[in-house]
């Protein structure tokens, strides 16, 4: 029996089949789930923020940044000999969870985070195969490197397997 | 600026006190809302990594309720009351006087959702009123938005204007209880970084 990798927000981990990566909680935020096609290694990152352009040189945890996440895990997973080629990824939360707070800033995070997800996703030619974004739903999400499936559960959706 | 990391301890025990002041008036707001004692715990000022948040109030994925509002004004912050899902619509049916248990996750309708959304306006008002008599500052509510789901969902976008510039977030907290000391719900805010030097000040602490 493989174990839970527990990843939480702004923090990414690699894992190896039988053990699974889960986060629990994605509202804002976006779950980016890559799976190594060959071998049986996945890796999750929990993003909170579009880009850490953004950060002004203050900032010292970079996972938290969908470009520069993406930038370390595929880092990390080159050194583990897995070439970026081989990967395809798989993407869930980017909800908007307060509904009455006009055109804040607040309010548009989620789809600014899921369009800076897919552009670096682009931009490193990793396909992304499937994707549960938007809505007003929070998301746990449970990532199994043995099978590449990514399960997603709501509170009030149910779950469903992508 | 004021980095929350340099913040001295004097300075510390200063929004404390602020915490306490306005967390006092809040729980008697409650208190009379629902027409039952409330006790609070002593407010907590925590300076705290994003992921660790959620786990004040359970977990990441625990099922809660979350009433927030935007503070603009002398001082920019966030407020954020949270409940336990349980817990919210006991206190729902409290304050609409129906029985206790009417009120259930299949039945939430806009009154009951409102109720909800008055309670954490009356709860944060009372708390930023206390604020602005002590501090002599301004603050201007927005109006109250009312989230149900995951603890980490419903936090994560509040957290995420922080995360821009910082890893921590620095937050005042107050444990609401019931009796046998039953948590009912955290009252949380969250001073924008830019905010904590007029906070500072205005209890002559900002040296």
């Amino acid at each position: 029996m493989g174990s839970f990798v527990k990843v939480g927000m702004a923090d990414y981990k690699i894992a190896r089949a039988p053990d699974k990566l889960i986060t629990a909680g994605l509202g804002s935020c976006i779950g980016i789930c890559l799976w190594d096609t060959r071998g049986q290694v996945g890796a999750l990152a929990h993003i909170m923020l579009p880009s850490g352009e953004l950060s002004r040189g203050i900032s010292h945890n970079q996972a938290k940044f969908a470009d520069m996440a993406l930038d370390m895990v595929l880092g990390d997973l080159r050194q583990d000999g897995i070439a970026t080629n081989r990967l395809i990824a798989k993407i869930a939360g980017g909800a908007q969870m307060f509904k009455f707070l006009g055109e804040s800033d607040i309010m548009k995070i989620g789809l600014r985070n899921v369009q800076a997800v897919e552009e670096n996703l682009k931009k490193h030619n990793i396909k992304m195969v499937a994707k549960d974004v938007g809505g007003s739903m929070g998301r746990t999400i449970v990532f199994d490197p043995a099978t590449g499936e990514l399960l997603i559960k709501t509170l009030g959706n149910g779950e469903r397997v992508i | 600026m004021v980095y929350i990391g340099d913040l001295s301890s004097m300075q510390l025990d200063a929004l404390r006190e602020i915490g306490n002041i306005g967390a006092g008036n809040a729980a008697t707001a409650l208190a009379q809302l629902i027409q039952a004692k409330i006790d609070m715990n002593v407010p907590r000022v925590k300076i705290l990594a994003f992921d660790a948040v959620p786990e004040l109030v359970g977990g990441a994925d625990r099922h809660i309720i979350g009433v927030y509002l935007n503070v603009g004004g002398s001082v920019s912050s966030n407020i954020l009351f949270m409940l336990p899902f349980e817990e919210a619509v006991v206190l729902v049916d409290l304050l609409l006087g129906q029985q206790i248990g009417t009120t259930r996750a299949d039945t939430l309708g806009e009154l009951e959702l409102s109720a909800m959304r008055e309670m954490g306006n009356i709860i944060a008002a009372t708390y930023l009123n206390a604020l602005a008599v002590f501090t002599g500052l301004t603050f201007i509510p927005s109006v109250p938005a009312l989230a149900i789901d995951m603890a980490g969902s419903v936090l994560d976008a509040i957290l995420a204007k922080f995360g821009e510039v910082a890893d921590h977030v620095l937050l005042l907290e107050t444990c609401f209880k019931k009796e046998e000391h039953k948590v009912v719900g955290h009252f949380f805010m969250l001073p924008e970084p830019e905010a904590l030097d007029t906070i500072l000040s205005a209890l002559g602490v900002n040296e």
